[in-house]
């Protein structure tokens, strides 16, 4: 065999393989991501009734539903409990999480079964947890309400009064991420070195000094993604809402999700177009913080 | 090299299973059917139920399957929880691939009907002459009947004996509102609770309140007449009074059924099907039927599933699929199919004759499920999805202090009219 003959062959065979190795994962984006996104979006420009659903002749009226959304007095109301329970609950299971993460890195008796009791929510099925908290939070039976009862509270409707009913799933939601903070949390102060805490102390420094000098700056990549992580995962929840309240009552625990979701699937007349456009809303919100974050990433790296 | 080996005598043997079983299939249904058999059409039928509580060795499956071989054909069954049956049904017609037989809730039979992928039950040659009109109004859209009821439910308020005979009221006595608004605070003064329905904010929210806006007079067409007003405020006054639990705000029809096994409570709002769970209560139960405002029965909205046959491309199909549907509505069928059900009222005069001459004491149920009305009837059809949604959001709002009762049903109304025109 020649060398010219193996040098036109080669690359090809290369080639060849290259895009082999490719084609799965290109195959799997294009049928998971791209296809899904792609309809989400054909689904929102066109005006899809069930019987355009069916006959597939829906007709295209361009940004036709995306007005429709926001000009909605549901979307005000949804955009305010999307933003309240989003950075609420963000903000709490991170300072708890970040909490517990430090109280377990000293590393007393029994912290490994304690810390595993912590993920407990995490491993809970959602139907079980948040329909525990459905009864926890009953006006009539709840345990919280006997227990406030029992100090002379009056009855408090978490779930049926418009008042409480956004802070008490929210409180529900609080519960259910303090594990996943914890484990990145604590993984993350995992990876720095105890030396540097060794040198601090001898320097004099105490532990809310160490805190706040070694741990809170040596974290922030992992507090960064933990945050962005918590972002993506807040807004697009629905069944926590769903199973405790249907975001009700009214409209007074209704997130832009849960507003998605009722409109696809909450009633008995499925309204695809405006159920795909909220969704859309909804992936442009997380989109941007996606690119923020990215952003700042770039610009810890360069400095 | 190795792989081509492996291939080549695998695809001979797969060749092979498939002939054996197409055989046997040939055998088996040229060996049932008794000349009816449709040719050019394959011998398995598809149904989709929404019964997933029962498997495929219960009883209900059981009778399906028997339909289906004395159609000559075996039926694949599968079985979906309610709401996702009409998420999967209209993704299936989508793409061509509809089921020959749905059991279907009977609000969507309409909104089903008008994609335009339901046969007509002419198209399919059944005769409905023998339903009652007001079970089988539910599924008629544009004069066409699209399926036929294989049994129906509705609501009464049943009510806890001891519990009322503590607070010395007689249930006989409650014939209107005020005398059960009355009951309600003879009731509670006496220590007990009064009465807990479901208000959740999904169609079973609806499903609960639809007895007492009718029961007032009023129009779905009409959510801010003054009838629909006096409904409101009806249960608006119970809760701000005490005699019901805050929780029904967010109570499904299950939990109310759990608060009501108790035995706090006097009163229950609660369908047909919880009639062997009220048998094996730990107290004596009984019914009455929803008073309406002035005195008389509420017409009270049905419940319960249409036989409804998706269009097939293959048309030879129907002939089998109206024998599988004639095999499911015999009169006989009726009955076995109410007792399968925990009691779901027969459709047909016949067939409640048969369930009365079995069970006398479902009499009462009977009386109702007459009396009841589809929600999708007075030609509402798909309009009545829409119309529910901003019923049930108004009765939230109105319940939880969000809106004043007017408010809420003013709301309710721009929103209903703006969806539907």
């Amino acid at each position: 065999m020649t060398t010219l003959e193996a040098r036109r062959r080669g690359p090809s065979a290369t080639q060849w393989a290259a895009v082999g190795f490719a084609a799965p994962l290109l195959v799997y984006l294009i049928l998971f991501y791209a296809f899904p996104l792609w309809r989400n979006v054909d689904l929102s420009v066109h005006d899809y009734t069930i019987r355009a659903f069916v006959q597939g002749n829906a007709e295209f009226v361009g940004f036709e539903k995306y007005a429709e959304v926001f000009s909605s007095a549901t979307f005000p109301v949804a955009l305010w409990n999307t933003a309240f329970f989003t950075v609420v609950s963000i903000a709490f299971q991170y300072v708890i999480g970040l909490a517990l993460a430090v109280f377990f890195r000293s590393g007393f008796r029994l912290s490994g079964l304690l810390r595993a009791m912590f993920l407990v929510p995490w491993l809970l099925p959602l139907i079980v947890s948040s329909s525990t908290w459905a009864w926890m939070l009953s006006s009539e039976n709840g345990i919280v309400n006997t227990v406030l009862g029992a100090f002379g509270a009056p009855q408090i409707n978490w779930l049926t009064s418009p008042d409480t009913a956004l802070v008490a799933v929210t409180v529900a939601n609080i519960w259910l991420g303090i594990p996943f903070n914890l484990v990145i949390l604590y993984s993350g102060l995992q990876n720095i070195p105890g030396e540097v805490y060794e040198a601090a102390s001898l320097d004099g420094a105490g532990p809310w000094k160490q805190f706040w000098s070694i741990t809170v700056p040596l974290l922030r990549p992992v507090s960064a993604i933990t945050l962005l992580l918590g972002l993506v995962y807040t807004l697009k929840v629905v069944d926590v809402i769903w199973i405790m309240t249907t975001g009700g009552p009214g409209n007074s625990t209704t997130t832009l999700a849960v507003w998605s979701y009722r409109e696809a699937f909450g009633t008995g007349q499925p309204d695809f177009s405006p159920a795909a456009a909220v969704g859309n809303v909804l992936i442009l919100i997380a989109l941007v913080f996606g690119v923020l974050h990215l952003q700042l990433q770039r610009r810890q790296e360069v400095s | 090299m190795h792989h081509t080996t492996r291939r080549t005598i695998r695809l001979p043997l797969t060749a092979g299973v498939a002939t054996v079983m197409l055989g046997l299939l040939g055998a088996c249904s040229s060996g049932t059917a008794d000349g009816t058999e449709t040719s050019g059409t394959d011998a398995t039928y598809t149904w989709w139920d929404p019964y997933p509580q029962h498997e495929d060795s219960s009883d209900w499956a059981g009778r399906v399957q028997a339909c289906g071989e004395e159609a000559g054909v075996t039926i694949e069954r599968t079985a979906y929880d309610t709401t996702a049956l009409t998420n999967q049904a209209l993704l299936a017609a989508q793409e061509g691939t509809s089921p020959d037989v749905i059991l279907l809730d009977n609000p969507a039979v309409s909104t089903l009907a008008d994609t335009g992928m339901l046969t007509t039950v002419d198209e399919l040659g059944l005769d409905t002459s023998a339903v009652d009109e007001n079970l089988l109004a539910a599924g008629v859209v544009g004069g066409d009947a699209y399926g036929i009821p294989i049994g129906a439910n509705t609501l009464a308020l049943y009510y806890n004996k001891a519990v009322l005979d503590a607070a010395g009221v007689d249930p006989a006595t409650v014939t209107d509102w005020d005398a059960l608004t009355a009951a309600l605070e003879k009731v509670t003064g006496a220590g007990k609770k009064g009465i807990t329905f479901a208000a959740i904010g999904t169609e079973e929210g609806s499903f609960q309140f639809l007895p007492w806006f009718w029961g007032a007079g009023a129009d779905l067409r009409e959510l801010d007449s003054p009838e629909a007003l006096a409904a409101v405020e009806l249960w608006k006054g119970w809760l701000d009074k005490g005699y019901a639990p805050n929780s029904v705000i967010s109570n499904s029809q299950n939990t109310t059924w759990e608060e009501f096994l108790t035995g706090e409570y006097a009163f229950a709002e609660n369908g047909t099907w919880q009639v062997n769970s009220a048998a094996e209560a730990g107290f004596e139960t009984g019914i009455i039927q929803i008073p309406a405002q002035d005195g008389g029965g509420a017409p009270a909205p049905t419940g319960g599933e249409f036989i409804v046959a998706p269009v097939q491309e293959d048309a030879a199909r129907y002939e089998v699929t109206r024998q599988i549907v004639e095999c499911m509505t015999t009169p006989e069928g009726f009955v076995e199919t109410a007792s399968t059900f925990a009691y779901y009222v027969p459709p047909t005069a016949e067939g409640q004759e048969a369930l009365l001459a079995e069970n006398p004491d479902l009499e009462p149920w009977v009386a109702a499920v007459q009396d009841a009305k589809g929600r999708t009837s007075d030609d509402l059809g798909t309009d009545y999805p829409v119309i529910s949604e901003a019923l049930w959001t108004a009765v939230q709002n109105a319940l939880s202090g969000a809106a004043t009762p007017q408010e809420a049903l003013e709301t309710a109304q721009a929103d209903a009219a703006a969806a539907t025109s």
